[in-house]
C-alpha cells in the first residue's frame, strides 16, 4: 500500500493518539519523556537491543519510567518509539511505537479494567466497536495460562516449564484458539520462568508460584503486556543476573546491569502496576490489516 | 546447513532426506518468548505440504540440489535421455518426472534439469512449443469465434482444444505449463 493510500489509516492513527492522551490526562496521569538512547537496555532473555554509538536504543522505556515512579511520580504514561534488533515480520518492525503507563498503588488486575476502558474510548473515536470480528468494547474473557494450556495443548507449563514446548505450543496451539473469540482475551498468570519483571504470587497450597502478568489478545494477536511490578531490589538483581547467564549461554550479548535503576529500587518503589501496549498492533486491528506496514507512515 | 536467518519464501531445504520448498514464511515472537519462524513447506518430490516451526537456534538441512542446462536427445524404454551440450555427458530421466511434458519434447530442445542427490527430479522446458495439427473436424463456415473450441490432435497424438477456425495442417503454440492451446502461428 502506497504512502498516499495509507492516508485514511494515518489520520485515524493521529486521532487515536489524541484519544490516548485525553484518556490518561483525564485520569490524572502525566505524560513523560524518557531517554530513547540509553546507557544500557532493560535486559530480557529474548530481546536484542540496537547499538547507537557507545549507547543503545531503548527496547522499552520501562526502567526509566520506574525510576520516575520511585521518585514519586505516581501516574505516568509515555507514547514513543522503541527498537528491537532483528525483529521484522508482518507484526514486527525493528522500530515501533509503544504506549506504556504506570500507576502506583495498583495491581495487574486494576490494569485489566483500565485497559478495557481505554479500548472503549478507542472505539468511540473510531466510530465502531467491531474490528476483525472482535467487539473491542466488550469485557474481555480471562484464561489463566495454565487453563489455556490444559485446554488446548494438553499440559501444565506452570508445574513443569519447558521453554521450547511453551513457545511452540503458544504459537501453534493456544494463539489460534484465542483468535476465535469475538471479544478481547486476557491470558493471565504466567509461569514463574516467564515472569520477566512481574511480581510472583504464591499458588494454592504446595502449588508452583505464578507471575502477576497478563497479555491482551485481539483476534489472536498479542497486543499488550501488564505486570504487578516487582519492587524487591534483591530479587530484581537476581533475575537480571540469571537473564544475563542465559543470554551468555546462548552466545547472545550480555548488557551491563542498570545500576541506577537498581539503586532507585533499593531506596524503595511503591507497589505499582505497569503495562505496555503496541500502538501499531492496535492500529492493525482498527485498520483491519494483517501487515504492520499498512499502519505506519514509513 | 542453513541457519534460521537464511529462511525465506522460495528457499529449498531438506527434511528427513526429502527436498522441500518454503511456500510461506512468517516471523513470530510470543510475548517475552523466543523468535520463531513458521514455515509452510511443499515436498518437491511428492507435492505434499506441511507446516514446520523453527527456533532461532535451529539448523535447517540444505538439500544437494543442482540445476543443469541440457538438451533432449531421445526416449529409451521408461526413460528419456538428455545430454549436456558442453561435456556430451548423457543422463536419463524417469518418465514419471517428465509426465505430460513428454508430448512437448522435441529433439535438441534446451531444458533445465533439476537434480537432487544427483538424481533428476524435475524438468523445466520452454514455456511454449510449436506443434502441427494433424487431426481435427472442420469448423463451421465463417465461424471465427475464439471462445468456442473443438478437440484436435497434434503429430504425437496429444489432444488439445483449439478454436473452431483451426484446420488440419495449421501450426499452433501450446503453453507447456498448462498444456493448453495458446495461439495460431504462420509456418511455411
Amino acid at each position: 500500500m502506497s504512502l498516499s493510500a495509507r492516508k485514511k489509516t494515518l489520520e485515524l492513527r493521529a486521532r487515536i493518539l489524541k484519544t490516548m492522551r485525553a484518556f490518561f490526562d483525564a485520569r490524572g496521569y502525566m505524560e513523560v519523556e524518557t531517554p530513547v538512547r540509553v546507557e544500557t537496555p532493560a535486559m530480557e532473555e529474548h530481546i536484542d537491543a540496537e547499538a547507537s554509538g557507545d549507547h543503545w536504543l531503548r527496547t522499552s522505556p520501562e526502567l526509566h519510567m520506574k525510576r520516575m515512579v520511585c521518585a514519586g511520580y505516581e501516574r505516568i504514561y509515555q507514547i514513543g518509539p522503541c527498537f528491537r534488533r532483528g525483529e521484522s515480520g508482518a507484526r514486527h518492525r525493528p522500530e515501533y511505537t509503544m504506549l506504556e503507563w504506570y500507576r502506583a498503588g495498583a495491581t495487574y488486575r486494576d490494569l485489566e479494567i483500565e485497559t478495557h476502558e481505554l479500548l472503549r474510548a478507542v472505539c468511540e473515536t473510531a466510530g465502531q466497536t467491531e474490528f476483525m470480528g472482535v467487539d473491542l468494547s466488550a469485557e474481555p474473557v480471562r484464561y489463566t495460562v495454565r487453563d489455556a494450556f490444559w485446554l488446548w495443548a494438553g499440559w501444565d507449563p506452570v508445574e513443569a516449564f519447558d521453554e521450547d514446548r511453551f513457545d511452540l505450543d503458544l504459537v501453534e496451539k493456544v494463539e489460534p484458539r484465542l483468535a476465535e473469540f469475538p471479544v478481547p482475551v486476557i491470558l493471565t498468570d504466567f509461569p514463574a520462568a516467564r515472569a520477566a519483571l512481574a511480581r510472583l504470587k504464591e499458588g494454592a497450597e504446595g502449588a508452583a508460584p505464578v507471575a502477576e502478568r497478563w497479555e491482551l489478545y485481539l483476534a489472536g494477536m498479542e497486543l499488550a503486556n501488564a505486570y504487578t511490578e516487582l519492587t524487591d531490589a534483591a530479587e530484581q538483581r537476581a533475575r537480571f543476573e540469571a537473564c544475563g547467564r542465559a543470554r551468555a549461554e546462548r552466545g547472545q550479548e550480555v548488557y551491563p546491569l542498570d545500576e541506577e535503576f537498581l539503586t532507585a529500587l533499593e531506596k524503595g518503589m511503591p507497589a505499582c502496576a505497569g503495562i505496555a501496549l503496541g500502538v501499531d498492533r492496535l492500529m492493525m486491528i482498527l485498520a483491519e490489516t494483517g501487515s504492520i506496514m499498512d499502519v505506519r507512515s514509513f | 546447513m542453513y541457519t534460521t536467518s537464511d529462511l525465506r519464501k522460495g528457499l529449498k531445504i531438506e527434511i528427513d532426506g526429502d527436498p522441500y520448498v518454503i511456500t510461506d514464511f512468517q516471523f513470530v515472537k510470543p510475548g517475552k518468548g523466543q523468535a520463531l519462524y513458521r514455515c509452510k513447506l511443499k515436498n518437491i518430490l511428492t507435492g505434499s505440504t506441511m507446516d514446520r516451526t523453527y527456533r532461532s537456534a535451529d539448523k535447517v538441512g540444505k538439500p544437494d540440489l543442482m540445476q543443469r542446462e541440457m538438451v533432449y536427445s531421445y526416449p529409451e524404454g521408461d526413460h528419456f535421455v538428455f545430454m549436456d551440450d558442453s561435456t556430451y555427458e548423457q543422463v536419463t530421466v524417469d518418465k514419471d518426472v517428465i509426465g505430460d511434458m513428454k508430448y512437448f519434447l522435441t529433439e535438441d530442445m534446451p531444458v533445465k534439469v533439476l537434480f537432487f542427490n544427483d538424481v533428476a527430479i524435475d524438468l523445466e522446458m520452454p514455456n511454449f512449443v510449436e506443434k502441427e495439427i494433424t487431426e481435427t473436424e472442420p469448423g463451421a463456415r465463417g465461424d471465427t469465434a475464439t471462445n468456442v473450441t473443438k478437440p484436435a490432435k497434434v503429430d504425437n497424438g496429444y489432444e488439445i482444444h483449439v478454436p473452431l477456425f483451426i484446420k488440419e495442417g495449421d501450426w499452433v503454440r501450446i503453453d507447456t505449463r498448462t498444456g493448453e492451446y495458446a495461439d495460431r502461428i504462420s509456418k511455411k
